[in-house]
């Protein structure tokens, strides 16, 4: 008789990647129940649509690349890019947009650069630039608010919206997007850039409906305490480890509070921050894409510090209200050397203890 | 950098980097006492069984020998000896299959058991001895690191270092195995007594004994019999793998490391295992040399799951078949533990020497590694690694064969414990990678010192023809200015000149072409004479 030969360890830890990504999208389920009661069920067609074209892109990628495309769907990593750039962009967005920005996220970000693993910048954060740059209209198009919303949009008039860009009454987007009190609405970032940089003081610009929940603006506010709900779940069960959510929200909150404390009237204040645009989401589910983010713990740290900090910069002073994805692919650029200098001392080379 | 004597004698215990937590199941085979095994028909007895060269052969085919007789000596390489477990007849010397990773073979001296298990008159030493005759002793008695790795214990307290402490290290932390476990429930005293006698041959004035919080009833029976040996205290570390390799438990123990390629002694220490400690107290006390050593036999396809005295030879066939060993469709047969042991093809090896464990696990319980998938990097591996190396670094670095790369990543302070390989999600089999590409190294080593002997004899070679030609050149350019010389002594003695025979020869030829010359003038005025008739 024969015996099986094998390297050691023989023992393995049964946590494979797979198991890794479901938990990831399992603790998106808390923010999108969230966003699917402020801002419609958009996020569930987006996220279907989104699904289908990774799926697609995935299998015809590994097909002329001569692997196994079954191997690929395994993973599930095309799952997680798939649903966060769904969630990224606006819900009512016409259905391209996301085919497109999938589309490009796996063929381009993902496979052109050697599939999972190999890839130098954040999938689904690149093709959100991609869309960001291209369909700037489209892409800042956010739905109001269900509750501050002039007119109330039902399932199939959400689909309707999305292939044909009209609900079934025959209203547009932007018809669609008038507040109650008749004005096309902006993201509550959006709102208060324009509004300072027309000289207003924030206590003036906060001074509107969008902004009367105790917390920050109605719907993002609760929306991002959701999505750290679930990053919180993600560092628990060790899937993710808290350096970069960490790094990311002190690099931004830090110098939000100092920038309050110094120009009260004139800056957005921490809390604003933390709780508006995609802060939450990028803390813990986009910066954390182990793919693209530096490897040993302080390299993290430093990691999500550089995007705190590259956000809070854009968003102070840049050309755009949000800015995760900017920072995100930025702090990318920046990995190799995060890594090399961050490298821990190994034994007997004398490190300290 | 040495050492902070004070917080090590007030206890403390410091921590290292990284290292997991894989399931125990110590206690499938640490709940019965160490087992006797009945002895085997024949005896596998490889010449090899410690870190090092074969001893020589002293026996032939057909000698009889008895129970604790050498059947190799030190001889040039001072190398281990082998002794025979048990009485009986030499059958054969050959090579076969050894336990090793490779299952290559190598020379085996065959026993035929007689069954009367006679034994040879022992040789007990006492501590009053010559330290150099009591490590004699020791390598006499073959005694190796009974905790894996096989390093002779002799050549490890020939180091003349002044030492700070003696660490026993029971810890134990591979799973599965509890050899250590109940050897230090059953024989603390025999163990400190061992200790002892290495503190005495070693110099070190206290000893640690270092053993993991999982194994209770071993920290209760050394604490009954510490009171004897006030120079040794115990030292409980958390129950995290590997706290036992050797750098580990030193940092543990003193929160120092040991110099990347240094040996703990250049830090004031010393380590060895708990069975070594026994089997140096049953060399000097007793004159009995290391013939038998505990093994864990474990796993869900043995029915008898335990530890038992092995005579160092026994087929490995033979001590799974006393264990009720059933086994399944590609069933693996471990040796060591899951972590870090290896499999056999064959399970007519013998036990030797560093065989601490035999694994024969369930398909369930230590199912096979799924396919490797790429990876993601996670970091999960350097969150564990507890050289605090860059493993998925090293990986990238080992696939694309650059050498020089690892070498700066430090690939040579891998200790191969198996930590990232245990974690990695894409069950990448990093360890596999990186003994692949250690072996690759130092066969690059090897052959460029190989090829740099061969150019400096190349080089050499070239010199000494070119000596040579010069050399004999000049013995003949002396040859030829001695013989000129006794030349011209000769002529001045009064010898013949052979100058002047030349130079008489040059004459009489001038004075023959002369006197031709003259015949023919003469000849041609003589002409017209007979042409006037």
């Amino acid at each position: 008789m024969s015996f099986k030969i094998a390297a050691s360890p023989h023992a393995h830890q049964r946590r494979t990647t797979q198991q890794v990504m479901r938990w990831v999208y399992m603790a998106l389920i808390p923010g999108l129940l969230v966003q699917s009661y402020f801002f419609g069920l958009g996020v569930w067609v987006q996220m279907l649509l989104a699904l289908g074209t990774a799926w697609l892109s995935e299998a015809a990628c590994m097909a002329l690349r001569g692997r196994s495309v079954s191997q690929a769907w395994q993973d599930h990593t095309a799952v997680v890019t798939a649903l966060l750039l769904a969630i990224s962009i606006p819900s009512l967005a016409p259905w391209w947009i996301i085919v497109i920005g999938t589309a490009f996220s796996v063929i381009v970000v993902k496979h052109v650069y050697g599939g999972v693993g190999q890839n130098l910048f954040n999938p689904a954060m690149a093709g959100y630039v991609l869309l960001l740059i291209s369909f700037p209209v489209q892409m800042t198009a956010w739905p109001v608010p269900q509750e501050l919303a002039l007119y109330s949009i039902s399932l199939s008039d959400t689909a309707q919206l999305i292939f044909t860009g009209f609900s079934n009454a025959g209203y547009n987007l932007e018809q669609l997007r008038l507040g109650i009190d008749g004005v096309t609405m902006a993201t509550p970032l959006d709102s208060l850039r324009t509004d300072l940089a027309q000289a207003l003081t924030v206590s003036e610009a906060t001074n509107k409906a969008m902004f009367s929940s105790a917390l920050g603006g109605i719907g993002w506010a609760w929306l991002n305490l959701a999505f750290l709900l679930g990053g919180l779940v993600l560092i628990k069960v060790r899937v993710i480890s808290w350096h970069i959510p960490a790094g990311m929200l002190l690099g931004l909150l830090v110098p939000a509070l100092f920038m309050s404390w110094f120009y009260p009237d004139q800056s957005v204040g921490p809390l604003l921050h933390a709780l508006s645009g995609a802060t939450m989401l990028g803390a813990f589910f986009i910066a954390t894409d182990p793919v693209t983010a530096a490897t040993s713990n302080r390299g993290r740290l430093y990691f999500g510090l550089l995007i705190g900090l590259l956000v809070f910069i854009i968003r102070t002073w840049g050309g755009y209200p949000d800015a995760v994805a900017f920072a995100v692919l930025l702090a990318n650029m920046v990995v190799p050397v995060i890594d090399k200098y961050t490298q821990p001392i190994a034994y007997g080379h004398g490190g300290k203890l | 950098m040495s050492i902070p004597i004070t917080l090590i004698e007030q206890g403390q215990i410091w921590s290292f980097p990284g290292g997991i937590h894989p399931p125990q199941r110590k206690q499938l085979s640490n709940t019965t006492p160490i087992a006797t095994l009945p002895l085997a028909s024949e005896f596998y007895l490889p010449l090899r069984q410690h870190a090092g060269e074969p001893g020589e052969l002293l026996v032939s085919v057909g000698d009889h020998v008895l129970k604790g007789q050498a059947v190799s000596a030190p001889g040039l390489n001072n190398a281990l000896p082998v002794h025979a477990p048990t009485s009986g007849t030499i059958i054969a010397i050959e090579a076969r299959p050894i336990a090793h990773p490779s299952g290559l073979a190598d020379t085996v001296v065959v026993l035929s058991a007689d069954g009367l298990d006679q034994a040879a008159q022992p040789q007990p030493h006492s501590l009053s001895s010559d330290r150099t005759q009591l490590i004699d002793a020791l390598r006499q008695a073959g005694i190796a690191g009974l905790g894996g790795a096989g390093f002779p214990t002799a050549q490890k307290l020939a180091l003349q270092r002044p030492l700070e402490y003696l660490i026993i290290n029971g810890v134990e932390c591979e799973p599965y195995i509890s050899a250590d476990d109940r050897l230090m429930r059953e024989y603390a005293d025999e163990i400190l007594r061992g200790t002892e006698i290495l503190m005495h041959i070693s110099g070190a004035a206290k000893a640690l004994i270092a053993l993991e919080d999982n194994k209770p009833d071993a920290i209760d029976a050394f604490k009954r019999v510490l009171p004897k040996y006030p120079a040794m205290s115990l030292r409980v570390v958390p129950t995290k793998y590997p706290s036992g390799g050797e750098k580990q438990l030193i940092q543990l123990l003193t929160g120092h490391q040991v110099p990347s390629r240094g040996l703990p002694s250049d830090i004031g220490l010393l380590m060895h295992n708990v069975g070594t400690a026994y089997a140096v107290h049953q060399a000097i006390d007793l004159g009995l040399p290391l013939t038998q050593r505990v093994v864990t036999v474990t796993g869900e396809n043995v029915s008898k799951p335990g530890n038992y005295w092995v005579p160092l030879g026994t087929p490995v066939a033979h001590l799974l078949a006393h264990a009720g060993f059933k086994p399944e469709q590609a069933q693996k047969v471990i040796m060591g533990g899951p972590m870090m042991g290896f499999t056999l093809g064959n399970l007519q090896v013998p036990v030797v020497k560093i065989t601490n464990c035999l694994l024969v696990p369930g398909a369930q319980e230590l199912s096979p590694p799924a396919d490797e998938m790429p990876c993601i990097r996670c970091g999960a591996c350097a969150d564990v690694c507890p050289a605090q190396l860059l493993p998925q670094q090293l990986q990238w670095l080992a696939k694309a064969n650059d050498y020089d790369g690892l070498n700066k990543q430090n690939l040579f302070d891998c200790i191969e414990c198996g930590a990232c390989a245990y974690v990695c999600p894409s069950e990448i089999p990093l360890v596999h990678y990186y003994r692949k590409a250690k072996a690759e190294i130092r066969e690059i080593a090897r052959e460029k010192s190989k090829s740099e002997v061969a150019r400096e004899r190349f080089e050499a070679r070239k010199q000494r023809l070119e000596r040579e030609k010069q050399e004999r050149l000049e013995r003949h350019r002396l040859a030829a200015e001695a013989r000129q010389q006794a030349q011209q002594q000769a002529v001045e003695q009064g010898a013949p000149n052979p100058n002047d025979a030349v130079q008489a020869a040059i004459a009489r030829a001038k004075a023959r072409k002369a006197a031709q010359a003259a015949a023919a003038e003469q000849a041609a005025a003589a002409e017209p004479q007979d042409d006037n008739p």
